[in-house]
């Protein structure tokens, strides 16, 4: 007898089951949603969970033990003028590299937005792109070269004649030191360089979307640029700028290689972490220590998204 | 003319220091491709006193060097594969449905990266103490496939969004079944979004150094490698070498997935036009 056309059984099968599945969109979506979320949430939330646990934890000071009782004793030891120390030397450190960087970034992101056309956009894009995506030991190996005392810094300042100014800024308290590779300067400097581009991208966006026709406005209401620039311009750039300073901020928190390879024996937080949880072996206090960055970029990021930086991300 | 505050023409200000920005960010790179070839073997002595090939040679016949690259290599490759899966599985989730809790699941995909790598790190070296993993390749893999996630799934999900519904609906009105529409027809348009993605969370991974000192144990990547040398350095023209090589390996694929991204969107504005 003749019946309807047999599929193969195996292709019989597929459609079932996706037949089964554009049925209930809702099994589609557990499917499609479970091994994403089993991997984030396992792997991630749940090693950051058992740290955060450990946080809360104490280490006997004569057996060196970790002890297995909840306590907010290791915060306290947060709040010890060494620890605090650390903790605030990296905030303005943080605080810093962002300033700068808003302040390098600024004309880059504005050229690029308001000025450059075509081509020369295109170029400018890729060069900011490009740092991004490159080796960051590279890019900070780099400055290892140029801010050695032996390197082209020195070099340039001596062909110039301005080994004073040098002497000069190394010779500061606390931020100098006897080379720029190993000053607070220096840090700095590779800080600044290393998150550039993170600043740059959200200015230019933000930029990018400020209408010709609201400025053409300001002008024709009577403003001399100058005054378009401030009252127009730079208020809508503005979470653009809070954008970037998320990054900056934020990398800038919790860094640790980068003094490490460049800078003076004052650690940071990062390094702290990295010290305590490593040859010191007192988990609890690097888990306290690494709930500061959490704490201050939650508190950063209620304000950023106040100031409306999300949309501008 | 005031209604056209010159467009066309940049301050001169403004110019040079967008410039100079852009010299700021490039000159240190070309600066170490410079001491590549410099004869100079004990200091970064500027200008060099001689320039030589030599250290291309030494590198070459080193075999830790070759030995990290090929372990970079293994978790680079293991680790975007693992996040191209998971990465699309989450992004066609994401993209046409809204359900709720929505958006922490978004929060989750993008927090590896958007918190600092020493968290991500610290917490994965301490779970594996509690569950006494031992390190290996796979516990590396497992730190870098979480931060490369998120590479994955902002390239797909932005692909699926600018994918007209109506398309996945004719192929069905058509009587292709949920797999031949997938195969047809998302995959062929997903394609180089996944391609852009992979190849970002590759080039994430290959330079990922903050979270696998914590998960590494003994082994050596490359950038493990770069970095034992940067903090002590033994011979410093070798390092010059490798990180040439760095550059080198790392402009390709970038300047590729430029390319393909931008000759994509190009195409989809056509074709919706």
């Amino acid at each position: 007898m003749a019946t309807a056309i047999e599929l193969p059984t195996r292709q019989r099968l597929g459609r079932r089951i996706s037949t089964a599945l554009l049925l209930r969109p809702k099994l589609l979506l557990a499917l499609l949603l479970v091994p994403p979320l089993l991997w984030l949430g396992v792997v991630y939330l749940g090693s950051m969970f058992a740290l955060l646990i450990q946080s809360f934890f104490s280490i006997d000071e004569f057996t060196g033990m970790i002890q297995r009782t909840l306590t907010l004793r290791t915060y306290a030891e947060l709040l010890r003028p060494a620890h605090l120390d650390i903790i605030l030397r990296t905030a303005a450190m943080a605080a810093s590299v962002t300033l700068a960087a808003a302040a390098i970034a600024f004309p880059i992101a504005y050229f690029m937005a308001r000025y450059a056309t075509g081509r020369a956009k295109a170029v400018f894009y890729l060069a900011v792109m490009l740092p991004l995506w490159s080796s960051y030991l590279v890019r900070v190996y780099a400055w290892k070269l140029i801010l050695a005392k032996e390197g082209i810094i020195t070099w340039t300042a001596a062909e110039l004649g301005v080994e004073g100014w040098l002497e000069a800024l190394l010779s500061i308290p606390v931020i100098g030191g006897t080379a720029l590779s190993v000053s607070h300067v220096g840090t700095f400097t590779v800080f600044v360089y290393i998150w550039l581009p993170f600043m740059i991208l959200p200015i230019q966006a933000a930029l990018e979307r400020v209408p010709q026709s609201i400025i053409e406005a300001s002008a024709d209401l009577g403003a001399p640029p100058h005054r378009t620039f401030r009252n127009v311009i730079l208020p809508l750039a503005f979470p653009g700028v809070v954008a970037g300073s998320i990054f900056t901020f934020s990398l800038t928190l919790g860094d640790y290689i980068i003094p490490q390879i460049i800078g003076s024996s004052r650690l940071f937080l990062g390094q702290v972490v990295f010290v305590q949880q490593g040859t010191a072996g007192n988990i609890p206090l690097a888990a306290a220590f690494c709930v500061v960055p959490i704490v201050v970029m939650s508190i950063y990021l209620t304000v950023a998204k106040r100031l409306g930086a999300f949309d501008a991300l | 003319m005031r209604s056209d505050p010159g467009r066309r023409k940049a301050p001169r200000a403004l110019t040079a220091a967008a410039i100079g920005g852009l010299l700021f960010l490039h000159l240190p790179i070309a600066l170490i491709l410079l001491y590549a070839f410099s004869t100079e073997e004990a200091s970064y002595e500027f200008p060099p006193p001689g320039l030589t090939l030599r250290w291309f040679a030494v590198a070459w016949g080193r075999q830790d060097i070759w030995d990290a690259i090929a372990l970079s290599l293994r978790v680079a490759a293991s680790s975007t594969l693992i996040a191209m899966l998971l990465g699309s599985l989450a992004a066609a989730a994401m993209s046409r449905t809204r359900f709720f809790g929505r958006e922490s699941i978004s929060l989750l995909i993008i927090l590896p990266i958007a918190l600092p790598g020493i968290l991500t790190g610290i917490s994965l070296r301490s779970a594996f103490n509690l569950g006494g993993i031992p390190f290996s390749t796979w516990t590396i893999i497992l730190g870098h496939a979480t931060f490369c996630v998120v590479m994955v799934y902002n390239n797909v999900v932005a692909r699926f969004r600018r994918m007209p519904s109506s398309w996945i609906e004719a192929s069905m009105d058509l009587g292709a079944d949920g797999f031949q529409t997938f195969r047809h027809v998302v995959l062929p348009n997903i394609a180089t979004a996944l391609l852009v993605g992979g190849m970002l969370a590759f080039a994430l991974s290959f330079d990922e150094v903050i979270v696998t000192t914590f998960t590494a144990g003994q082994q050596s990547t490359l950038p493990i490698w770069m970095l034992t040398e940067l903090v002590r350095p033994r011979q410093r023209p070798v390092t010059n070498v490798v990180a040439v090589f760095v550059i080198a390996v790392t402009f390709a694929p970038l300047v590729l997935a430029h390319w393909l991204t931008r000759r994509a969107e190009g195409a989809g504005g056509g074709g919706l036009r």
